[in-house]
């Protein structure tokens, strides 16, 4: 199948970017939009041009590295899929094809279309654990945490941080993610003792990494590879406002 | 040289508690002058730093990904080992060592193993007081499974994500460290040289790979923890970034590599299914407890899967090893697997693939239960695919997976340099000739999170009155002027071929001849073989973009261009090894039914090579392997 793309290029974050065109032609359906885009800097290289930066590493939709717009839709057409999950079989033979960088003002463009996601460490190092040294810990079945409760947690801990909520919100709001977290650790036993805590300290660091606010649009929860609920976001709301109250006692 | 292991006096059960009541400590306020660099940020990075951040120590951690979080550690699926006994199903820590000595083909040293099954059960605690969702059972206990090589259930799984959740846990007690300062962090730094002071491990020269620029850091002592090299093959199970550039450019400057060529090869990937294709995806192990394998009895069938009645199909594992079945470890999984594709019976558009059939279990547990234990895989399956795996079976075939090999390290983790660790995929480990299923993702955090914390520190206690270590000197500016050479060179050579070109070129020319199988002819012809390839890399690659900016070509030059040096090391250790043992399969020694034929008479120690300069001949020296507790046997699965 043939392919037109429309490439967001830009040279490091001071740079002012443009999109260019490129055409592929004879793809395979079966290949993945990154070995598409793998075919496309390989010509790129070989004719003597620098190749399309852009993020990724696993490839098996687990590591969160591979974020970018396609046609407008962070990670692409399907729901719930990163990008490296995405094959060409979900495009039309001869269709154009729009790559953008993730846009939000806290994730600066650093080239193409690889962005700098380090606020969200910054958000987990303020606060997203549980403080317990190496070492220390009781036997794990001293603590019983019920068969639902644990897969709750899970469905929140499986935020794979790949900044597509922010990249899909209109306010650029990091919500989903950070109440992902509160909520993993919040439902389980071990994680309970800091809830206060942790989400005053989460929240601050979310408002002063220049994310929006959550105006419950919930288009992030489309979008999310891992397919995190936005109750998730409630419940932060829940945390906070529980956190304030007993702070105020 | 010889090659001291250190391993601590007295029985088996009792080294690891006596290596810890004797080794040195060192007080607190001591600690905050000593500096420890680690580099790498999966479940051996992460633990270790934020281990040795909360002791005390002033650490920096680098990763070469844009969070420590993505570190490949977080692919991990299947599950994580521990001899808790939870299923009262007869396991035991000293059961554990057991299989797993006998798994690795009784070439793993004992006093190591037998710590990682001791360590096993404080991991489990570790990670369930940090917030690692495991799987449990209604009543709020913990759930096992079990998985290839053993018969008993041990492994503690988060569905099929516990990589990630594992990861998840030590990436956040590093950023807890790195919120309290103790921890600096680097990421998007790529680590491509080791800097010796009067032949110790003092610091590391990085690039910077989003600015391009190059950087010094000194430490009092430097942790690898890079994870494994089996992305050399190009197709593989691996992250596309995976390399073993760190742990070659410490061999380079001293440190021995062990073990390079036993190569781990995973049964249950998916097939490769054209020339584009840049990884192979691994479905979980864990599949294999309710899946069952074949291949149709019929040469050159072109039946669909459900069309094939029962009795025209080959349960081959089940036929050829009936106590393990279907759970029969990897290498002889994907041994089993490649005879039967070899023979013409393999399936899918290429012939390159066998069936992995769920029907049976689907009709005796009902579709919900299986997709409750592994619609994540099958969710997968059908993204990458596009086929339904509860309508039809899956097909799966063998990809090189996980690195056995890699810096040789004594008891202490520690390699023939001082000062210098090895920890996790990185060092040549305790899996022997070949891994079990969820030994891993163990031997990794154990490393982290329990043993390098001890072992460093009785090293560093040693280093209290060096005082700071300056990268102004003679050895840190020759470590950075060879590297910017390095970059220098390969933006000049200007050629036609790209990068990945090579890197596919030498992956194939591995799988054919230092894969699944091997024999001597192919050996030689390879070492051959990449040595011209590596003339033709030097002469004709091209490199666009300039060194002092991001340039992932850049980044991918001098990954490959160690690969070079990495497989032809392979090729060597493969040939000098007439035996066959684990993932080394070399075809002059198997018996009339295709088994391994082990020598131990002449093959019971550790193969572990010295770097004799470019175009010499690596040098072997050779570490005994001394069983008391038990005397190896043959491994049959039948
Ligand atoms: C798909 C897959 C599934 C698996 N499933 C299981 C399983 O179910 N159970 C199990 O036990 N094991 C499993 N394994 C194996 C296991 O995941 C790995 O062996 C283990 O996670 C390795 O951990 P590590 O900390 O040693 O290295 P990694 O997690 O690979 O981390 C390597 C780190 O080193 C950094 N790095 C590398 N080179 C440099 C450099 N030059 N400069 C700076 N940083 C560098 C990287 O950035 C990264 O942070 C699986 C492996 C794969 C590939
Ligand atoms: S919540 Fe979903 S979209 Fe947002 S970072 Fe996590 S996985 Fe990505
Ligand atoms: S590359 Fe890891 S999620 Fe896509």
């Amino acid at each position: 199948m043939d392919l037109h793309l429309k490439i967001w290029r830009q040279k490091d974050r001071q740079s002012e970017g443009q999109l260019v065109n490129y055409n592929l032609t004879e793809l395979n359906p079966h290949m993945s939009f990154l070995e598409m885009l793998d075919i496309l800097n390989e010509k790129l290289i070989v004719e003597g041009d620098e190749p399309v930066e852009f993020d990724h590493d696993c490839r098996e939709g687990i590591c969160g590295q591979c974020g970018m717009m396609i046609n407008g839709i962070a990670h692409g057409p399907l729901e719930h899929t990163t990008t490296c999950q995405l094959h060409l079989r979900s495009f039309k033979d001869g269709e154009t094809v729009l790559i953008e960088p993730f846009r939000a003002e806290a994730f600066p463009v650093k080239r193409d279309l690889k962005v700098d996601r380090s606020a969200f460490d910054r958000i987990i190092s303020s606060g997203g654990f549980v403080s317990v040294n190496t070492g220390q810990a009781p036997d794990a079945t001293a603590i019983a945490v019920t068969h639902q409760t644990a897969e709750e947690a899970f469905d929140s801990a499986a935020c794979i941080g790949c900044g597509a909520c922010v990249a899909t919100c209109k306010n650029g709001s990091a919500a989903l993610f950070t109440s992902a977290k509160v909520t993993h650790l919040v439902l389980l036993p071990q994680g309970k003792e800091e809830r206060s805590h942790r989400v005053l300290n989460m929240v601050k660091q979310m408002d002063a990494e220049a994310f929006g606010h959550c105006s419950n649009t919930e288009a992030c929860e489309v979008e999310c590879p891992q397919g995190i609920s936005v109750l998730n976001i409630a419940r932060m709301n829940y945390e906070y406002n529980r956190a304030l109250f007993f702070r105020k006692l | 040289m010889i090659l001291n292991s250190k391993i601590p006096e007295g029985p088996l059960e009792k080294k690891w508690e006596n290596y810890k009541k004797t080794a040195k400590l060192v007080n607190p306020a001591n600690r905050k002058k000593l500096e420890v660099i680690v580099v790498g940020t999966g479940l051996a990075g992460s633990s270790v730093a934020a281990s040795l951040g909360e002791m005390g120590y002033n650490v920096k951690s680098f990763c070469f990904q844009d969070s420590p979080r993505r570190a490949h550690s977080v692919a991990a699926q299947g599950g994580v080992n521990a001899a808790k006994n939870y299923k009262n199903d007869g396991d035991s820590i000293y059961r554990m060592f057991a299989d797993t000595l006998k798994g690795g083909d009784f070439r793993a040293r004992e006093a190591n193993v037998y710590r990682m099954a001791e360590c096993s059960l404080n991991l489990i605690d570790q990670a369930v007081a940090q917030g690692v969702p495991f799987g449990r059972e209604y009543g709020g206990y913990l759930n096992n499974r079990s998985f290839g090589g053993v018969q008993v259930s041990r492994t503690f799984y988060a569905r099929g994500q516990t990589g990630q959740q594992l990861l998840l846990g030590a990436y956040q007690a590093l950023m807890r460290q790195v919120g309290k300062k103790s921890v600096q962090l680097f990421s998007r730094h790529e680590m491509l040289d080791l800097v010796l002071v009067d032949g110790k491990a003092r610091g590391i020269v990085v690039r910077n790979l989003d600015t391009g620029e190059i950087e010094r850091h000194a430490a009092h002592a430097v942790i690898l923890a890079t994870g494994g090299y089996g992305k050399i093959y190009y197709l593989s199970t691996l992250a596309m970034g995976c390399n073993g550039s760190a742990i070659w450019r410490a061999h380079k400057k001293g440190a021995l590599m062990a073990s390079p060529s036993w190569i781990q090869v995973h049964p249950t990937s998916l097939p490769q299914s054209g020339d584009y294709q840049s990884k192979l995806t691994l479905m979980s192990e864990s599949l294999r407890n309710d899946g069952r394998i074949w291949v149709p009895l019929n040469e050159n069938e072109t039946r669909k899967a459900n069309d094939i009645p029962e009795n025209e199909r080959d349960y081959y594992l089940e036929r050829r090893y009936p106590a393990f079945g279907n759970l029969a470890p990897r290498d002889i999984s994907s041994r089993a697997a490649k005879e039967r594709i070899d023979a013409g019976f393999g399936i899918g558009p290429l012939k390159n693939a066998v069936y992995l059939d769920f029907s049976k279990a689907i009709k005796e547990q009902g579709k919900e239960k299986i997709q409750e234990k592994y619609g994540n895989l099958f969710d997968m399956y059908l993204k990458i695919t596009g086929y339904d795996a509860y309508q039809e079976p899956m097909m799966i075939s063998p990809s090189a997976h996980f690195s056995m090999g890699g810096l040789w390290v004594d008891y202490e983790l520690m390699t023939t340099i001082p000062g210098l660790f090895a920890l996790g995929e990185a060092n040549f480990a305790d899996h022997g000739a070949n891994r079990l299923g969820a030994n891993s993702l163990l031997q990794a955090s154990v490393d982290g999170y329990f043993i390098a914390p001890y072992t460093i520190a009785n090293y560093l206690s040693q280093e209290i009155h060096t005082g700071k270590i300056s990268t102004d000197t003679p050895e840190f500016d020759k470590a950075e002027s060879n590297i910017k050479q390095q970059i220098e060179d390969f933006i000049r050579i200007n050629g036609t071929k790209t990068v990945d070109y090579f890197h596919k070129t030498l992956g194939k020319l591995l799988y054919d001849y230092c894969g699944l199988a091997r024999n001597e002819e192919g050996l030689k012809y390879a070492i051959g073989e990449i040595k011209k390839l590596k003339q033709e890399f030097y002469r004709d690659v091209k490199v666009s973009g300039k060194g002092n900016t991001m340039n992932t070509e850049l980044e991918k030059a001098g990954r490959v261009a160690d690969y070079f040096e990495i497989g032809e090391l392979m090729c060597y250790d493969a040939l000098t090894r007439n035996e066959s043992c684990g993932a080394h399969f070399r075809e002059e020694f198997q018996t009339p039914d295709g088994e391994a034929v082990r020598n131990d008479a002449e093959f019971q120690f550790i193969s572990a090579w010295a770097w004799a300069g470019e175009n010499n001949e690596p040098e072997l020296i050779k570490e005994p392997l001394v069983f008391e507790e038990i005397q190896p046997t043959v491994r049959s699965y039948k």
